[in-house]
Formats: structure tokens, C-alpha cells, sequence
């Protein structure tokens, strides 16, 4: 019917093209030689000041990826890709920075650029802020390298460490000797093993007990180097009683090449602890051909080690030409609570095969998973997952609801799921549902006055409210302008 | 200059001819009420003049204050006052209704060059306008039409139409589904709207509705024509001896 085409043909024209973090920064870089080895990995551990056991940890990981291959049970396509013909590591020029003065202002740009508050003082002078918002730290990690942190003080004065895992690799080497690998194992798969090998930067947190961070911890990735992948490393601890509440942000250039992103977040909460872990990836997607973009290649994994903890992952994934991408909770400690809350949106030639998987081991715990899939334009999008219930986990419970909704007829919706249940008294819950976006709906608001896209927004908008809801207020607002334009191309 | 001119409209939905050269002129300041039995065209025309993809025109045309209608987008025939009533209003799941509200009002706004409402300035206008039409604050904070009965959706429509304040209002069979009080008080809400700068189109079966919203014009619609104009004793004649007599005219 004409209706239907027209609204089609309107998301067909709005191409990812419109992207609006595609600019490249101009400054000088320090490279590794291109391509994979055990000089490069060596080279990284240098450049990093890395004690003998941390290069020793890179190299097994290293030797181990060499036996492997990359896996393809995933429903995305791509060219393989040369490793080779990467540079896994690039810095800004002058490193090593005593305060956020010494930056690259270039970088400083690019941050403002993005609308992310670096300077405290931008931060602190802001306009009328709503009474009893919360300080957000910002660690911004540039290509290879984490340039400024902000809000040292005031977290050092509560006891929490939040900084550049490289440092963190330096000054806590107890910290991290004892909980790096231990969720995300060196061996885990392809992608995780390679990142072992050659990760550059990532975040480190680790909350002591009892302690509620005082603020959000938040992480700007930024891929600005061409030819570069980024593979960055993510361990955060939440002690007994602890709570910790962080935000990923991520975007990079237009590029007519892909780049590969290949991180690992490892996530432990010991008992009573709660980690709410919120990511909003948007990554260059490639233009409307199908050119260019981020392979996003991810490994996300937390472990509820300890008793009546929990972990919640909220994502809202709109970038990257293809994202693969899983973030899990292991539930060991009994009473312990893991969530999965995800919005997915491919447009243009967009591939997406992301979801959860929810390990059941300890007794009573319990899991939920909301996800939310829109496909545009001839897009693939893919909801995967995994619901499990060991022989001992008695009384595991999970809810699980996956929606879809479809925008024009030349795009796919598909949902995977896994349920194995070795425990009798294990009770799993799944719901699904694939919707065509109504015509009548958008007719209606548009007599009301909105432009077709703005149409399609809002009733984006409203399909994902549910997990919109999940992310900290500051984060739900950018979100929901950026769902708008991953579909729209009106704004910017 | 009248507001709206619909001159020998011919419209067809997938091959199929529907409307078959409708003429229908109304004024300013008026309230035209059309009846016609089922499958007569009376949303499909209310649609066409709103401008719902998937009708195709033929022949005639459409001028609304002297302008070209049929070369407006949906949107800019809204902005412009045009303001549709649905016969099924939709439900939008996780938008607000205030959230709609404000997001329709100032859309309309800026498409004709002026400012947007100030949130406190919104919040008071739309608070007076629900409460004469008797909409609880909390129906508000509720998803667009989601879960509510066929009296408030009806009611919804209403609170649009004395919000955005359109020049011309196609009410498509806004009595159906409504109880004597719920159409008392909707009736009442859009007699509130009258006023000499602003036209109304009601579509209705039943005299009942036009008891309360008094027309001065009434068409008879049959088989994708107007068949018969009068004023409002029209009505009255339809309601006693039904629609056979004017099908041979069609
Ligand atoms: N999308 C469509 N596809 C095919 N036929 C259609 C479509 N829309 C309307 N029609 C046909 O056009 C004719 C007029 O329909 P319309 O809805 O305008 O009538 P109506 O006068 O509003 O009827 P009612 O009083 O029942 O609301 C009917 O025969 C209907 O089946
Ligand atoms: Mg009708």
C-alpha cells in the first residue's frame, strides 16, 4: 500500500551519512609499527611502564590467539579482516599529563565537540543546574590513551579508584593481579583473547566496602586515528556493600575504511554489593552504501561473585556497522540479581547480533531481560540469548521479554533465544513480539503536526521507554535525542 | 472567500473509485453536519482534506483560505488549521499524553513562525482546557489513548482540538461510543469552540449528536456524493424516514 511506501522511502533517504560526531582531529600521534606480533605487544607493554608479570599475562594471551579463529555463528557478514594491516596502538603525542591544562587543546575541542563536560570548571560553572544533580567523573580515553580524569579528589577522599587501568596496572598491581581475567579469562574467545594481548586503555574501578560512589563514573571512548583499533580493557569492583553507578559513551570519525572496537569490561560485585553498568555506543556506522564504520566486537561480562549482589547492564546501541556484542552476568552468589535492558537500533546497512546471557548458579537468583529492536532501512538486527539454570541453582527465576519493531519491508528482526533449565525447580519466562511500525499511528501525529521523522521518533521514543527509564537522567535525555537521530537525520 | 472549497473531488483507494465528484463549500463561522450511510465516503473525504497517504485524487480540487490544499504535506495542513477528530483515534504506547501534547502544540508553532510555549505556560493552558472537559490530570501522564475507554479517547480528541485552536475541525463520528453524559460533555466542548473565525464539520449518523452541536448547513452523503443540502431540519427528515429516498439520487 502507498502508505507504507512512503514512510519506506522517507527512512531509505534519512542514511546514516548524517552521522554527527564524523569529524577527525588533527594532532600529532605516537604509533606502533602496523600489524600483529610479539613486538607489538611488547612495544605496548613498554609504552606502558607495565611491570614483567602484565607483559608475561599479554604474551600467553598473545601466543594463545594465534590458535584460534575467529567465530561465525553470529548472523553478520563482513570481508575478513587483516590483522595485519592494523596499528594497534596510537597516543596523542605528549603524554603523561600532571592536570587537564597540559592537554592537546585539539582534544579538549573534540570533547566539547561532543558536548562531554571535561573541565570541572565548565562543569561547575554550568548554567542554573536542577537542584540535586548529581557530579559526573569523566575518564576520556583517546585512541590508545586515557587523557584526563576528572574529579580525583573528591573520589580519592571516599576511597574509590577510578582511573586509566594502565595506572592502575602500576599503582594497585594487588587489584588487578587479582581480579583482571578472572570474568573475561584470557582464553575466553577470539575477540577477548586479542584484546588481552594488545589492550592499550580502559578504565579501572574499585569501590571499597560498604562504600556508595559519591557520583557517576563515566568513560568517553574516541576512535580518531585512522587505520587504529581500539581495545580497550574495563575491570570494575564493587566490594561487599558497595555501589557503583557507570556510563560508556563512545563515537568516532566517518572513515571510509572499518575499524575494529574490541573491548572487555569485566564487572565483580563480592556480597551486597550492585553494579549498574549503562552504555550508550554510538561508533560511526558506515555511510548508506554500506561503507566504512566500527566492527564492534565486544566482550561484556559480569560476575555477582558474592551473596545478594546484583548487576544491571543497560545499553542503547544505535552505531557501529556491526556490533557483536553479549554483556552477561554470572550468577554465583545465591540471591544475586542480574539485568539486562537493551536498546538496539540498525538502520542503512547496519548489522546487529547483540543480546545477554544469564548464567544461573547459586541458589535463588534471579534475572531480567527487556530488549528492544528496531531495524530500518535494509538492516539486520538479531536479539541472541542465553538463559541457563545449573543443576544446584534451585529457585532460579528469569523474565524475559524481546520486542521488535520493524520500519519499512526491506530490514529483518530476529530473535534467538537459548533456555536450558537443569533445575526442576527453575522457572524462565519469555515473551516476543515483531511489529511493523503502524502507519495509522504516525498518520495520526502527524495531523497533529509533526514531520514524518519527527513521527517516527516519538513513537520510537515510546517503544523504548521501558529501558529508557533504566539509564541515569542526564544519560536517558542524550539517548533519546540520539534514537531520534539514528532514525531521523533531521537534527545536525 | 470561503474557508474551505471542495470543487467535483474524484478520489480512488487502490483502483477502486470512491469519491465520485463531491462539491461541498463551508464558510467561516459555520457548522456543517454530514450524514450518509456506511460506506459512503465521509471518512474517506476527511481524510483526503487531511491528507492521508494511499488515496489517490483524479480529478477537482480542494482550496482551504484560498490556497492549493492538496500540495500541502499532512503536517503543514496542520499547522495551517486543520484539525482532524478520528473516528478511531490511535493508542501510542510509552509517549505521554502531555509529552504529545506539547510536542504536537509547538511543532505547530514553529511550522508557523512563532515561539514555542514555555513549559509553565503550556502546563497552564492545557490544565484549563482539561478541566472544562472534565480530563483528569492523571489521564495526562498516561500513553496516548493507551487503556482508555471509547468516552475518553473521544474526549482526547476534543482537548486537541480547543488546545491547538484550528480554524477548520472535521469531527468524524465523534458520538460513537460515547453515553448521553460523556456526549454532553464533548458536545459542550466543542460548542465552547465556535466562534465566527472558525468552521466546523461534523460527521454523524444520528440527529441526537446535532441537538446538542446545532448545524447551520446539513449535507447528505451517498454513494461518494453529496445528495442533498438544507438546513437543520434535514436532520430531523433523515431520522424518520432514513436514507432510501436520496440513494436514487446518487
Ligand atoms: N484503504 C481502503 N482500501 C479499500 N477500500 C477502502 C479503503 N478505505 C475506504 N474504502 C472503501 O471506501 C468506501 C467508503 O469508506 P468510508 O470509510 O469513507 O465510509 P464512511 O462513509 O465513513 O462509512 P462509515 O459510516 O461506516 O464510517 C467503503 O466502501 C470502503 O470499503
Ligand atoms: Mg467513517
Amino acid at each position: 500500500m502507498a502508505a507504507v511506501q512512503e514512510t519506506v522511502d522517507r527512512v531509505r533517504r534519512i542514511d546514516v551519512d548524517q552521522y554527527r560526531y564524523g569529524f577527525e582531529t588533527v594532532i600529532e600521534s605516537d604509533k606502533a609499527p602496523k600489524g600483529l606480533s610479539e613486538d607489538t605487544v611488547r612495544f605496548i607493554s613498554a609504552k606502558k611502564n607495565e611491570p614483567a608479570w602484565m607483559l608475561e599475562w599479554r604474551l600467553e594471551a598473545y601466543r594463545r590467539w594465534l590458535t584460534m579463529t575467529e567465530p561465525k555463528w553470529a548472523r553478520v557478514n563482513y570481508p575478513k579482516i587483516d590483522y595485519q594491516d592494523l596499528y594497534y596502538y596510537s597516543a596523542p603525542k605528549k603524554k603523561e599529563l600532571a592536570s587537564l591544562d597540559e592537554v592537546d587543546p585539539e582534544i579538549l575541542k573534540t570533547y566539547e565537540k561532543l558536548g562531554i563536560p571535561l573541565r570541572e570548571v565548565e562543569m561547575l560553572e554550568g548554567v542554573v543546574r536542577p537542584e540535586g544533580e548529581r557530579k559526573i567523573a569523566v575518564d576520556a580515553v583517546f585512541d590508545s590513551v586515557s587523557v584526563a580524569t576528572t574529579f580525583q579528589k573528591e573520589l580519592k577522599q571516599a576511597g574509590v579508584i577510578f582511573m586509566p587501568i594502565s595506572e592502575a596496572i602500576r599503582e594497585h598491581p594487588e587489584l588487578v593481579k587479582k581480579y583482571l581475567g578472572t570474568v573475561v579469562p584470557t582464553s575466553d574467545n577470539y575477540f577477548a583473547t586479542l584484546n588481552s594481548a594488545v589492550f592499550s586503555d580502559g578504565s579501572f574501578v574499585y569501590v571499597p566496602p560498604g562504600v556508595r560512589c559519591p557520583m557517576e563514573l563515566s568513560t568517553y571512548f574516541r576512535i580518531n586515528e585512522r587505520n587504529t583499533g581500539q581495545f580497550e580493557r574495563t575491570l570494575i569492583i564493587a566490594d561487599k556493600g558497595a555501589y557503583v553507578s557507570y556510563l560508556e559513551g563512545c563515537t568516532a570519525p566517518q572513515r571510509d575504511e572499518n575499524q575494529l572496537h574490541a573491548a572487555v569490561v569485566e564487572l565483580v560485585t563480592l556480597d551486597d554489593a550492585e553494579i549498574k553498568y549503562s552504555t550508550v555506543q554510538n561508533w560511526y556506522p558506515g555511510n548508506s552504501e554500506g561503507k566504512g564504520g566500527i566492527y564492534n566486537f565486544v566482550t561484556k561480562r559480569g560476575d555477582c561473585r558474592g551473596n545478594n549482589s546484583k548487576i544491571s547492564w543497560t545499553q542503547v546501541e544505535t552505531g557501529s556497522a556491526i556490533t557483536w556484542k553479549y554483556p552477561s552476568c554470572i550468577l554465583r552468589g545465591d540471591n544475586s540479581r542480574g539485568e539486562f535492558y537493551s536498546i538496539a537500533i540498525s538502520n542503512g546497512h547496519q548489522q546487529v547480533d547483540s543480546g545477554t546471557k544469564m548464567i544461573h548458579l547459586g541458589k535463588n537468583t534471579t534475572s531480567r531481560i527487556i530488549s528492544k529492536g528496531i531495524a530500518a532501512g535494509v538492516s539486520q538486527n538479531t536479539y541472541r540469548g542465553l538463559v541457563t539454570a545449573h543443576r544446584k541453582a534451585t529457585g532460579a527465576r528469569n523474565f524475559t521479554a524481546c520486542d521488535s519493531l520493524l520500519i519499512g519491508d526491506r530490514c529483518g528482526a530476529h530473535t534467538v533465544p537459548y533456555i536450558e533449565a537443569k533445575n526442576s525447580s527453575a522457572l524462565f519466562e519469555h515473551e516476543a513480539t515483531t511489529s511493523k511500525i503502524s502507519e495509522d499511528v504516525l498518520f495520526y501525529c502527524i495531523q497533529r503536526g509533526l514531520s514524518q521523522e519527527e513521527a517516527v521518533g516519538l513513537v520510537v521514543n515510546g517503544f523504548v521507554k521501558d529501558v529508557l527509564q533504566q539509564l541515569p537522567m542526564e544519560f536517558a535525555v542524550e539517548a533519546q535525542k540520539l534514537i531520534s537521530i539514528s532514525l531521523e537525520g533531521s537534527v545536525g | 472567500m470561503a474557508l474551505l472549497e471542495v470543487k467535483n473531488l474524484q478520489v480512488r483507494v487502490e483502483e477502486r473509485e470512491i469519491l465520485h465528484g463531491l462539491s461541498l463549500t463551508v464558510n467561516k463561522g459555520e457548522v456543517h453536519a454530514i450524514m450518509g450511510p456506511n460506506g459512503s465516503g465521509k471518512s474517506t473525504l476527511s481524510h483526503v482534506i487531511a491528507g492521508k497517504p494511499g488515496y489517490e485524487v483524479t480529478g477537482g480540487e480542494i482550496l482551504f483560505k484560498g490556497e492549493n490544499l492538496l500540495e500541502m504535506s499532512p503536517d503543514q495542513r496542520s499547522s495551517k488549521g486543520v484539525f482532524l477528530a478520528f473516528q478511531y483515534p490511535v493508542e501510542i504506547p510509552g509517549v505521554a499524553t502531555m509529552t504529545f501534547l506539547r510536542t504536537a502544540l509547538n511543532a505547530q508553532r514553529k511550522a508557523r513562525g512563532e515561539s514555542e510555549f514555555s513549559t509553565p505556560d503550556f502546563l497552564k493552558k492545557v490544565r484549563e482546557v482539561a478541566a472544562r472537559l472534565n480530563i483528569p490530570q492523571d489521564m495526562l501522564r498516561r500513553g496516548v489513548n493507551v487503556g482508555f475507554s471509547g468516552g475518553e479517547k473521544k474526549r482526547n480528541e476534543v482537548l486537541q482540538m480547543a488546545l491547538f485552536e484550528p480554524s477548520l475541525c472535521i469531527l468524524d463520528e465523534m458520538d460513537s461510543g460515547l453515553d448521553i453524559d460523556a456526549l454532553r460533555v464533548a458536545a459542550d466542548g466543542v460548542n465552547a469552540l465556535r466562534s465566527p473565525e472558525r468552521a466546523m464539520v461534523v460527521i454523524t449518523h444520528y440527529q441526537r449528536l446535532l441537538n446538542y452541536i446545532v448545524p447551520d448547513v446539513v449535507h447528505v452523503m451517498s454513494k461518494g456524493r453529496v445528495v442533498k443540502s438544507g438546513g437543520k431540519e434535514l436532520a430531523l427528515e433523515l431520522e424518520a424516514s432514513g436514507y432510501a429516498q436520496f440513494e436514487d439520487a446518487a
